[in-house]
């Protein structure tokens, strides 16, 4: 392993910029004469919109314009969409309510998009936007998932505010298993609705061309292509060729940003309209009530199992809420990212799901860090946790005599394991958490007048998504491929252009490691491109853990080419047959001589193009490759909390983590040990503090930072980390992506652990001191045997 | 519109604001210094905090107007052009205690704040409680709880316990 190569903890080549401060993120983007837009939101859960009079704020100082939805009706912007189609269990076509990007008619929920204010400075766009009157006739709202089907009715399209009614598997088999059960764990459970919060709040900024008939869009997007795509194929903006979306430096995303929202579609239309750039860049007050809400659902699960533990079947049934309308790939996450994990580690011969997903008066629910998986991890090592419990069987052991052994695994929930070896990773976190030792910790706390609690989490994801066949037939509107580009310049520097997008998992450094691994050259003769559609010509963007097993595996194959090409010009050079060149250490070698050419000297030979007939061989040394996976990758591992709870205040401490995870080649450990500390954070956070709640009337009372419980420094412990490696067979690197798993993990740990300590399964996420306290007012702790 | 007057990073500016200019508004627009950014708008996130005086104060919840005459020191401040980094920067990169980079300068400018109240020896606990007006959403706060204690310890063999100003 070389110092900057596949394996070494290299620092971060885009951390210069960020630490002192000359990162550019979408608001550090100034262009001439740009304007502000300020949006005139809704108060309102649900309101009919009787009549807007923008007159007032027109004739504020400063503004450029006031628009409203009767404009963008008139000028034919299209709707918002929903890219990944969701059936019925009856085969009818999930139902997608119209979304124009300024209400129309009516608004459905806090926050919704009634007008927008373009101004000369943000303070006159504020100002005026409180000029706009907006007379509304409130009406009857409903917020809660369990409560949404008999609820008022949102949409006309929509009856019973039910999107699809879906299902997974075998019903009769499962009820068949469950008849012969000699043991039946049931959980009702609610996965908490969270909200995002990346610290860079969402902006855009818009410039039209009028000569070139150009728009541009600088954009807080994981995926700008994907944007580009939507926002002209769909909306109907502009043509594909004539929108350019750039991605700059995005200040984190979680998800949340790979969505095209209202704001964008807005500034765009807006900036050709008062032919002046428009920027808006949300406050937290408006990214709480209009970036893509997570999780919220509500589930009865049940396990089956026969007298020692061997578990039969698995029944779900989930409600998912959807808020109010169907955001950009919100359907596929409580279905195919979600149902077709039910399975875990284990070996469940039946397994039957059924899903129902409903609109309600809330803000948009998406994919966040994990989407879809956190849901089933949660479920399953709830219940796994649960039926260990009950049935009086060591936790750590019910799992290991459930695991998958031998592979490939077919689940009965669509996926196909492919590698993984779950007794490792669980042998190792027993080690290093110092499982044996844990009942002399609960003794030891016990006399401090504490509760101890251990708890396991052993997930596992679908990453590295995904074979853009098996997307297609399960619904997805795209293809899940990735791009790459590689350029050799002539004095033999490389520049890798790539479709996916970095927003803080480091992809400068991680894909010049690979590069300069392969070609023999120093790290930092290499340059990573990503996020302008002008530069990289198409990418699908960074999300479920996708950007080292499918982007990187692009570069790989790209490198191939890059190979082969250079290999015939070294042949030129060296007047050999292009057969016996050996490209080694980042030298072409004559196989069996000592008749060399460096790296440099051939890049520099395929540009000047002296060497060899251009009717032979092409001049120049560029390579593309577009690489669709071939199966998803499976993240899997171990994670095991440990918790010291006040019996008086109901305070929960996480005295202990212990995180094994199997994410197959591991390019930079420095990064990967960071992504999962970040994701075991947001975990904890769902597990113990977060939580976005609605009062009756649809308010989002959870709505800043000062009410919505993020985690902080003093509420995380130090993390131990580990890792295993089976290689993923499905790219040629065997990456399998570890951005997600710290959030998958984490909250079925936390909450196993907590229910550990206090002796009810009863507990309610976030497990706040409250929540604990009251809980422990009706359970017996358990004591250290 | 009144005017301010300030020092900023050793230079004397002066500028035209509104009454309710935010010094933040003030650094990242009149001077487009875009290094102190805005997370949020509760004064939670600690995404702005810039040293007024040598202490540290969040840009977003103080008035440009309040700092006349004030000498105020912001990321781009900490290093010279072309000089060495801060050994804060230098152990926030060494011990990768930044992914998407947002919340750095302001965690950077509240470390230096905590070494000037509590000195140069940092235990974790320490460092956690007084990290409580600053929040990250990508490292969970591990690899900057590493990078403070370390960048800490540098300062004092560099002589350097204040920052740059």
């Amino acid at each position: 392993m070389s110092a900057t190569g596949i394996g070494a903890a290299v620092r971060r080549k885009e951390d210069f910029r960020f630490i002192t401060g000359k990162g550019q993120y979408t608001d550090d983007v100034i262009r001439p004469g740009e304007t502000r837009a300020v949006f005139v939101r809704s108060p309102h859960a649900r309101a009919k919109i009787k009549r807007i009079d923008t007159n007032a704020a027109k004739s504020m100082p400063g503004v450029v314009a006031v628009l409203t939805g009767a404009e963008l009706a008139g000028d034919k912007i299209g709707n918002l969409i929903c890219g990944w189609m969701i059936h019925s269990k009856d085969g009818t076509p999930m139902k997608m309510a119209p979304h124009p990007a300024l209400a129309s008619g009516t608004v459905n929920h806090e926050g919704e998009a009634v007008a927008v204010v373009i101004a000369e400075t943000m303070a006159q766009a504020l100002d005026a936007a409180e000029k706009v009157n907006v007379d509304y006739e409130p009406l009857p709202a409903v917020t809660d998932a369990a409560k949404a089907k008999s609820g008022p009715q949102i949409h006309d399209i929509a009856p019973k505010n039910t999107i699809y009614e879906w299902s997974l598997g075998d019903a009769k088999a499962v009820d068949a298993a469950f008849g012969s059960a000699k043991h039946v764990t049931k959980l009702d459970i609610v996965n908490n609705r969270l909200v995002p919060n990346a610290i860079e709040p969402r902006a855009a900024l818009a410039e039209y061309d009028a000569g070139t008939d150009q728009l541009t869009l600088w954009n807080t997007s994981q995926n700008p292509h994907v944007a580009r795509l939507v926002i002209s194929a769909f909306i109907g903006m502009a043509p594909e060729h004539k929108l350019r979306v750039i991605a700059p430096d995005v200040g984190g995303g979680f998800g949340s940003k790979i969505f095209i929202y209202p704001e964008e579609v807005i500034c765009l239309w807006a900036a050709r309209k008062v032919r002046r750039p428009v920027k808006w860049t949300a406050d937290r007050s408006e990214s709480f009530v209009t970036d893509a809400h997570g999780r919220d659902h509500v589930t009865r699960a049940e396990l089956a199992l026969d007298a020692n533990g061997k578990f039969l079947a698995m029944r779900v049934k989930t409600i998912a809420n959807l808020g109010a309308y169907m955001s950009t790939f919100s359907s596929s996450v409580p279905t195919y990212l979600y149902a077709t994990l039910l399975s875990g580690q284990y070996d469940i011969p039946q397994i039957y799901c059924e899903v129902d997903a409903v609109y309600t008066n809330t803000v948009p629910v998406d994919a966040y860090r994990g989407a879809g998986r956190p849901e089933a991890t949660f479920v399953v090592e709830r219940l796994v946790e649960v039926a260990a419990r009950q049935m009086g069987i060591d936790p750590a052991d019910l799992r290991r005599r459930n695991f998958v052994k031998s592979f490939p695994h077919q689940t009965p929930v669509i996926m196909a394991y492919d590698v993984g070896d779950y007794d490792a990773s669980l042998k190792k976190a027993l080690e290093l958490a110092d499982v044996k030792g844990f009942n002399k910790r609960r003794r030891e706390a016990a006399r401090h007048g504490k509760l101890r609690g251990l708890g396991y989490s052993t997930y596992i994801e679908a990453c590295g998504i995904a074979p853009s066949q098996a997307v297609g037939s399960l619904g997805c509107g795209v293809g899940l491929w990735e791009s790459a580009e590689v350029r050799v310049n002539p004095t033999g520097s490389v520049e890798v252009l790539t479709g996916t997008h970095a927003h803080g998992q480091g992809h400068e450094t991680t894909f010049a490691q690979l590069v300069s691994e392969r070609l023999g050259i120093p790290f930092e003769n290499v340059s990573i491109v990503h996020g302008d559609t002008d530069k990289v010509q198409f990418g699908m963007g960074t999300y479920g853990s996708r950007s080292g097993a499918v982007g990187m595996s692009a570069i790989v194959k790209a490198l191939d080419k890059i190979e082969a090409k250079a290999k015939k010009v070294a042949a030129h050079m060296l007047e050999a047959a292009e057969g016996d060149i050996v490209f080694k250490d980042g030298k072409f070698t004559v196989a069996g001589t000592d008749k060399s050419a460096a790296w440099g000297d051939v890049a520099l030979n395929a540009y000047i193009a002296h060497k060899f007939a251009g009717q032979e061989l092409e001049p120049g040394l560029k390579e593309t490759s577009f690489y669709d996976p071939t199966n998803f990758t499976f993240p899997a591992g171990c994670h095991i909390c440990e918790v010291e709870i006040d019996r008086d205040t109901g305070k929960t401490e996480v005295v202990n983590w212990t995180a094994i995870d199997d994410f197959g080649t591991v390019v930079n450990p420095m990064i990967v040990e960071g992504q999962v500390h970040g994701g075991v954070a947001q975990g904890i956070g769902q597990a113990l503090l977060e939580g976005a709640v609605y009062d009756k009337e649809g308010q989002l009372v959870t709505g800043s930072l000062m009410d919505y419980c993020m985690p902080h420094a003093h509420d995380l412990p130090s993390f131990n980390v580990g890792l295993t490696e089976t290689k993923a067979p499905s790219n040629p690197l065997g990456i399998k992506g570890c951005g997600e798993a710290g959030a998958i993990a984490a909250p079925a740990a936390v909450i196993n652990a907590i229910t550990d300590a206090i002796g009810t399964e009863e507990l309610v996420m976030p497990a706040t001191a409250q929540t604990v306290w009251v809980a422990l007012k009706r359970a017996q702790p358990r004591q250290a045997a | 519109m009144p005017a301010v007057s300030m020092t900023v990073n050793g230079k004397a500016v002066t500028g035209d604001v509104e009454a309710r200019t935010l010094l933040v508004q003030f650094l990242r627009e009149n001077l487009r210094l875009t290094g102190t950014h805005v997370g949020c708008d509760t004064s939670q996130c600690g995404a702005c905090v810039v040293h007024i005086d040598g202490i540290a104060a969040k840009a977003c919840t103080t008035l440009a107007l309040q700092c006349e005459g004030a000498k105020i020191t912001t990321i781009e401040g900490l290093a010279e052009p072309n000089g060495p980094l801060h050994p804060m920067q230098e152990a926030f990169r060494e011990h990768h205690g930044l992914q998407c980079g947002f919340c750095t300068p302001g965690m950077i400018m509240a470390a230096l704040d905590i070494v000037r109240r509590r000195g140069n020896d940092l235990d974790e606990h320490t460092i956690r409680e007084q990290l409580d007006g600053n929040i990250c959403r990508c490292t969970g706060y591990h690899n900057i709880v590493k990078a403070i204690a370390a960048g800490a310890k540098a300062m004092a063999k560099g002589g350097a316990r204040q920052a740059a100003e």
